[in-house]
């Protein structure tokens, strides 16, 4: 049996008195599409946040395809195949499109240490940024500054950069937040076109978008979790509709 | 390069070459090479400033270091050539060892951090009376003989500086449109998302601190050579806050800025000094001046202001052709 794509055991998180994840533990098959929901503050982000390093856990372990990422820094866990994508946008707003796609191309590239040549004479980095932006439909806007681009464009900007990266495992927090209904639909087929290679983990809101879209869904409240299984027993359990549909 | 980089540059390469012709007054050659060499030392704080948002205080320590090592190298017997490199060498690896201390903590800290570093390296060579002459500084025997040209008259000392001035001035615009220094300006702006997208950014800050304390130690060697002489004067905290307040005042984010203020600000020293008294007072005025009316500093102020003139001017012109329709 391979060793599952995203493995939580035990994982624990406090800030001050206020513990945030309580012995979260969860397990993510390969080529999974797992559903994180919860009411606000229930510590989907927090979860989110251990698993890249953000944060240090303060008790717990997460494994990568088996290997334990706690204690190693971000950047080593990106390299290994992780990514996401923030629920308030990460992005470098005074770059262009595909500059922004380029960092995230540079990250895993061992040209990033180079200090001497001319970044925009790598003509590969910037084609393949350019196919990535041509993925989400951004194709047309790669030029333009990212500060003159429409919310939705930058939601969409923030999924190509962590394409980009090739991740074994992809983190979506949020991704179709303050999203017209059409926006919606639209990043919903891209994320329909992720090949099953990728992983995915979500956190999302919009049931009805993403409902559809997980095989197995996570409810949490409070930091712990309290229900786990298949969208019909999720959606089945009393518990669920007690913290997230209900009262 | 793109042509019109070139066809802006060559000219700027012209007048700087000419520069002893033009000026001829001996006097004013020196302050010529005085400008390169705090030039030198802006660009290299920029490095950190304008690409990487880093605010070091600090800076006048590798002035100290690098000058030391190469007035005692010297004296000692080496070679001007082995002095220098061991001068660079041992300067740019405590600029590695500075970087572990600093970049322990980010913003506030890392300022606090260095500033306490160059006021360490200014207390040594304050109080290490038999290495450094104390209070009295130091002499340096005489300039080198590079390649057997005497460089000991204005003249040849300010070609010798501009050519390590145009080296260094290369390599850092390189820097700037490298890879890393994209990845650099990415850790300024979002270190977070950097290290999501596998950049390392620590490391990135790091390099980037030795690499400018290693140009910064090469304008220290200069600083030697001009002056043959260094006191704990030269590198106290004035000196570091006077190289940073360059970068400022000509705008950090672009290549050229830090030039410029090295300019202003050495001749207003200088030039200045001579006629007004309160000349630090008019530097003062100049900087507060400057950032009221262009807050990130002269050259891309005033490019801006380039820049709305032209779109006036271009909008006048088409306004005028459909203005002038009504009156047929």
């Amino acid at each position: 049996m391979t060793a599952p794509a995203l493995e939580v055991a035990h994982l624990s998180k406090r800030f001050g008195g206020l513990p945030a994840t309580k012995d979260v533990s969860l397990s993510v098959s390969p080529g999974e599409r797992r559903l994180i929901i919860g009411p606000n503050g229930a510590g989907k982000t927090t979860l989110f946040n251990l698993i890249t390093g953000d944060l240090s856990a303060d008790a717990g372990s997460v494994r990568l395809f088996g290997q334990e990422l706690i204690g190693m820094p971000t950047q080593r866990r990106v390299h290994l195949g992780l990514a996401r994508t923030y629920q308030i946008l990460t992005l470098f707003p005074r770059e262009r499109l595909v500059h922004n796609v380029v960092l995230a191309l540079l990250g895993l590239d061992r040209r990033r240490w180079n200090p001497w040549s001319i970044l925009t004479a790598s003509r590969d980095l910037y084609a393949n940024a350019r196919a990535f932006l041509e993925q989400v439909g951004l194709g047309d806007a790669a030029e333009r500054i990212v500060a003159e681009t429409s919310y939705g464009e930058r939601r969409r900007l923030e999924l190509a950069m962590a394409l980009a990266q090739r991740p074994k495992l992809l983190l979506l927090d949020e991704p179709l937040a303050g999203l017209s209904q059409a926006e919606r639909q639209t990043v919903r087929a891209l994320l329909d076109a992720i090949p099953r290679e990728v992983t995915i983990v979500m956190i999302e809101h919009d049931m009805d978008t993403a409902l559809g879209f997980a095989e197995r869904i996570t409810v949490l409240h409070y930091g712990e979790v309290i229900v786990e299984g298949t969208r019909a027993e999720v959606v089945a359990d009393p518990r669920t509709r007690e913290v997230y549909l209900g009262d | 390069m793109t042509p019109r980089a070139a066809a802006a540059l060559a000219p700027c390469v012209l007048a700087l070459a000419a520069v002893p012709w033009v000026i001829g007054n001996e006097f004013y050659v020196n302050m010529a090479s005085q400008v390169l060499i705090y030039a030198l030392f802006a660009l290299s704080i920029n490095m950190m400033l304008g690409y990487g948002g880093m605010v070091s205080l600090g800076h006048a320590a590798y002035l100290g270091i690098a000058g030391y090592a190469c007035i005692l190298a010297t004296t000692a017997g080496y070679d001007q050539l082995t002095a220098a490199v061991f001068a660079v060498a041992l300067s740019t690896t405590a600029a590695a060892f500075f970087g572990v201390l600093s970049l322990r903590a980010p913003g506030l800290g890392f300022i606090m951090i260095t500033l306490a570093l160059g006021q360490i390296v200014w207390g040594v060579a304050y109080r290490a009376n038999d290495l450094t002459g104390g209070d009295n500084g130091i002499r340096h025997p005489a300039r080198p003989m590079p390649f057997g040209f005497d460089i000991s008259d204005a003249p040849s000392f300010y070609y010798f500086t501009l050519m390590v001035f145009f080296v260094a001035l290369f390599f850092i615009w390189r820097f700037a449109r490298s890879p890393f220094g994209a990845s650099l300006k990415g850790a300024r702006d979002q270190p977070r998302r950097m290290r999501m997208l596998g950049h390392n950014v620590w490391l990135v800050r790091w390099i980037t601190f030795v690499m400018a304390g290693f140009w910064a130690s090469v304008a220290g060697v200069l600083y030697v050579y001009y002056n043959l002489f260094l006191s704990p004067h030269a590198i106290s905290l004035q000196q570091s806050a006077e190289i940073l307040l360059m970068a400022i005042l000509g705008g950090a984010s672009t290549l050229s800025g830090p030039i410029v203020g090295a300019a202003i600000i050495t001749l207003v020293k200088n030039v200045v000094s001579t006629y007004v008294e309160r000349w630090n007072t008019l530097l003062g005025v100049i900087f507060v001046v400057v950032i009221v009316f262009m807050p990130y500093g002269l050259v891309p102020g005033c490019a801006q202001a380039w820049q709305r003139l032209r779109n006036r001017m271009k909008g006048r012109k088409e306004v005028s052709p459909a203005a002038s329709e009504p009156a047929q």
